[in-house]
């Protein structure tokens, strides 16, 4: 069976975008390592740690994708397990500080002692085992998704008021973790990490060896939804989206079907944040900011959305754009992300991907063509 | 001692203000210069008297400094000075306004004697002067300020005054001060039963401390009754405190109403989920503050009519822009609510970004016109004007909704097409022209929001990003497509709010609430007041 499984999931493109992030995870460590930094294929660090981040991001966007391409939930919430698996990761890396913190206190973090906190809290043992911590990153986002698509698919919210529900989730989870009563850091989160897996994170290799991770991790997880989309649950899976009352009719339990892809969204969404954090050396509340999420949406939907390979080039654009623009023009970064909102909805519905898959079936011919867009592409009723 | 120094201050103040009401300043100041002649406390003391029996409260600030001592005669010519300062280096101050006047060597000076017989003198007559002027306020405050720091040397006084007292509110005031310094003696125990009755009618978070200290009196009567009232006090406050926080609660949902309101038309009429409407509101603002600039510069005296100006501005721009976004974005997106979300979201960040390269990313200051600051008391609710105003300004608004909604041609249409659109447009009503229509008004009342949010709120670029998910909550939670349903909504939101404030602090009730709303959803997916009807079965 799980032969089966990742013979489906390797077929057709699926194995080629693989290969190349696989390809992507060694080459540039080794061209970042190796080659002299004169060298026009050196890849200077500062630009593997700023590619590393956008792979993270590809993920978060790999992850909505799945549900919302997929299967219609439009989340706007998906920023909040991402900044959990995050939480979950900072919190690791804060026990590795040890005494090595500003007040040196052998087991609480320094923001415990400033609070003048007597004891760890319970939510935080076993923080300092690296196994928990990533059972935690996986678990936390999990459980949240579970429990809250548990109730709200149960009681067949959906479309809008799902969306805005979520966005409610992820802003009530901002303003919680502001709070210095939660044991997270507050307002300032959780920062100056030391070491991961006794290396420090501000070294070359460790870097090189985060980035290699989290271009694999993103391989891992593309297989893993290139195989979920491409079972016989992926093909119910579209059905709900496109017709939810129908798949209900004829008898599949469409709640139960959300929820798993809900569920598996949320675990590789928090995977992303366990690896964006060493990499960018903070996790704060802001992660949780509503806005972020809705941002994530528009990386998918740029890139195009109900293809797999459509958010991963979306996240890298419009994060290299932003990074661009927010250097040369700051004034006009929100304006040309505006505008990239207003003309993806309007002009690409199919986003990057469906643009260059019509050109695509323009040069060839046929009804072929016609039938490979219509299984890759959701259908206008897709949104209701 | 420290009363006096209080009460004298307090009516420097209030002269600074009020401007001078002396009777006679040159009878006050031949009196005061007579402690010239003054070389023993007999001769001290019958000048005092002389200037009490002028019953001028100017008189206060000499009295006062000289029972600090700091009253000296200037040896050569006599004249009297308040001084500030020792040995060689001298201020000279004016006894009546504390000017400086010149400056001497302390050997140039002889000092007024007191003892402390005179001490007192000076302060009953100097809380006799407060408690006996002209103006009432200024007699109103003594005697508040009495109540506060209670002082025994002061009931005699007060006896007279009460007496002579016409006014009933400020003869209360003095009974109230006198019951509070009563209990600070050692008077009979008939009179401190019959002060901490007083006390208990009066009520107020104020008389407590003085309740509490008589509560451990060593007289088991007085203990006993001081304990009751306390009770008695206590239960009414509670009383006082929930009246307030409803009160808060009204001002909070009425903020969160006006906010709503419109998105409550756009997404009811619609089903569109406007995420720029936060950027409505904010244009609003914006109108205001430029309608207030152009009148800074051009006309000040109209300063107080900017907002009735700012009003219909605010609602043309915001509702053209409204307008716009209908016939450019969202009319192509119709059938299709999550984009018609993301682009709406992508137009609140061009507009937020337009703003703030116009105006700046900072805060822009918009005034309160005169008749819109200030604050009453009913009972111990503070209410302030300007959120009074909110408040009757919303629940207009949204009359004038409902009457536009149920009284009007276009307010026909426009529930014809929400509850079933193909039929109306096939009874010849233009639904696109509805849509577009509303769509211009619901941001323009969002735009008229932020004229009445300009005055409670900071003007920023991000006014609007503050209330949107708010906003949102209050829609769902109240139903779409119904404005009782959002009127319910945004009053039970804000007073729930605000009473679960005090127990749980502002951050965790807005979590509550918004986990209330989350769970609620799961139960009634379509609000309190669902619409029924085959129009939401989408």
């Amino acid at each position: 069976m799980i032969t089966g499984f990742l013979f489906r999931a390797l077929d057709k493109k699926a194995i080629w975008v693989a290969l190349a992030l696989l390809a992507v995870a060694v080459l540039v460590p080794l061209s970042n390592a190796m080659l002299p930094i004169n060298h026009p294929l050196h890849v200077p660090t500062h630009i593997m740690a700023l590619f590393g981040k956008y792979l993270c991001y590809a993920m978060l966007a790999l992850a909505l994708d799945l549900v919302w391409g997929y299967c219609g939930i439009l989340s706007l919430g998906h920023g909040a397990f991402f900044a959990l698996g995050g939480y979950a990761m900072g919190m690791y890396l804060m026990r590795q500080i040890g005494t090595r913190g500003v007040y040196g206190h052998p087991i609480l973090p320094d923001f415990m002692v400033f609070l003048n906190w007597k004891e760890l809290p319970w939510f935080w043992f076993g923080f300092d085992m690296f196994w928990f911590a990533m059972l935690m990153v996986l678990f936390v986002p999990g459980l949240l998704a579970f429990v809250f698509g548990w109730f709200a698919f149960r009681s067949r919210v959906n479309g809008v008021y799902l969306s805005i529900i979520t966005q409610a989730m992820t802003y009530a989870l901002l303003l919680a973790f502001f709070r210095n009563e939660m044991g997270f850091g507050g307002n300032n989160g959780l920062t100056d990490f030391k070491d991961i897996l006794g290396y420090s994170v501000q070294a070359q290799e460790t870097r090189a060896a985060l980035f290699a991770a989290t271009a694999i991790g993103l391989a891992i997880a593309f297989v893993l939804c290139s195989g979920i989309v491409n079972s016989r649950y992926g093909k119910v899976l579209v059905s709900v989206r496109d017709a939810e009352s129908r798949t209900r009719f004829i008898g599949y339990r469409v709640e139960h079907i959300k929820l798993f892809a809900f569920v598996v969204s949320a675990m590789i969404a928090g995977i992303a944040g366990a690896l964006y954090v060493p990499q960018v050396g903070i996790i704060n509340p802001g992660e949780f900011a509503p806005a972020n999420s809705i941002e994530v949406v528009i990386w998918t939907a740029v890139g195009g959305r109900g293809t797999l390979i459509g958010p991963i080039i979306g996240a890298v654009a419009v994060n290299f754009g932003k990074s661009y623009f927010t250097a040369a023009f700051p004034e006009f970064w929100l304006f040309a992300l505006g505008a990239l909102f207003v003309a993806t909805t309007l002009f690409l519905p199919k986003g990057i991907v469906g643009l260059f898959n019509e050109g695509w079936t323009r040069l060839r011919s046929g009804r072929e063509a016609d039938r490979a867009e219509e299984t890759l592409q959701p259908g206008t009723e897709a949104a209701e | 001692m420290r009363l006096i120094l209080f009460l004298t201050g307090l009516l420097a103040m209030i002269m600074a203000v009020t401007g001078p009401v002396r009777a006679d300043e040159a009878e006050l100041r031949a009196a005061i210069a007579k402690f010239a002649e003054a070389t023993k406390f007999s001769e001290t003391e019958a000048v005092i008297e002389e200037i009490a029996g002028l019953g001028d409260p100017a008189a206060a600030t000499a009295l006062n400094e000289l029972s600090e001592g700091q009253v000296m005669v200037r040896e050569s010519d006599g004249e009297v000075f308040v001084i500030r300062g020792k040995d060689d280096n001298v201020q000279l101050l004016d006894p009546l306004t504390l000017e400086v006047v010149g400056t001497a060597t302390e050997d140039d000076l002889r000092k007024i004697k007191i003892k402390n017989s005179i001490r007192r003198m000076i302060a009953d007559v100097v809380s006799g002067l407060t408690l006996r002027a002209k103006d009432p306020k200024i007699r109103m405050q003594a005697a508040e300020t009495i109540f506060s720091r209670p002082d025994e040397d002061i009931i005699e006084t007060l006896d007279a005054v009460i007496a002579e007292e016409q006014d009933d509110r400020v003869r209360q005031a003095f009974i109230d001060a006198r019951a509070a310094a009563v209990l600070d003696s050692d008077m009979s125990e008939a009179e401190k039963l019959e002060a901490v009755d007083i006390l208990e009618t009066r009520g107020g978070r104020d008389v407590l401390p003085i309740l509490t200290t008589v509560s451990n009196s060593d007289i088991a009567t007085v203990a006993e009754a001081a304990k009751t009232a306390i009770a008695s006090v206590e239960e009414r406050l509670m009383f006082w405190a929930a009246g307030q926080n409803i009160w808060y609660g009204i001002s909070l949902g009425s903020v969160l109403l006006l906010a709503a309101i419109g998105l409550a038309i756009t997404f009811g009429v619609m089903g569109v989920i406007n995420m720029a409407h936060g950027e409505m509101v904010m244009l609003g603002a914006y109108t205001t503050f430029v309608v207030q600039e152009v009148i800074r510069n051009s006309a000040p005296g109209m300063f107080d009519y900017s907002l009735a100006i700012a009003l219909p501005l605010a609602f043309l721009v915001a509702g053209t822009a409204g307008f716009v976004l209908e016939r450019g974005v969202i009319r192509f997106l119709y059938g299709r609510p999550l984009e018609t979300l993301l682009a709406t979201w992508g137009v609140s960040l061009i507009l937020q970004q337009t703003v703030r390269t116009i105006f700046g990313p900072t805060n822009r200051e918009v005034g309160n016109p005169s008749w819109m600051s200030g604050s009453f008391e009913v009972g111990e609710i503070l209410i302030t004007t300007n959120r009074l105003w909110i408040v009757v300004f919303s629940l207009v608004v949204f009359a004038i909704l409902l009457i536009v909604l149920k009284r009007t041609r276009f307010g026909l249409q426009m529930r014809a097409v929400t509850q079933n659109r193909p039929m109306a447009s096939s009874m010849g009503i233009a639904t696109p022209w509805v849509d577009a229509f509303t769509f211009a008004l619901g941001s323009g009342i969002a735009g008229i929001a932020g004229v009445a949010l300009s005055q409670i709120d900071n003007v920023s670029p991000n006014l609007g990003q503050g209330y949107i998910i708010d906003s949102f909550m209050v829609v769902v939670f109240g139903g779409v497509g119904n404005l009782w349903g959002t009127l319910v909504g945004a009053l039970t939101l804000g007073v729930a709010n605000k009473f679960l404030e005090p127990y749980a602090g502002a951050v965790l009730a807005k979590i509550f609430i918004l986990v209330f709303i989350i769970l609620f959803i799961q139960k009634r997916p379509r609000g309190l007041f669902a619409l029924k009807g085959r129009s939401v079965e989408t």
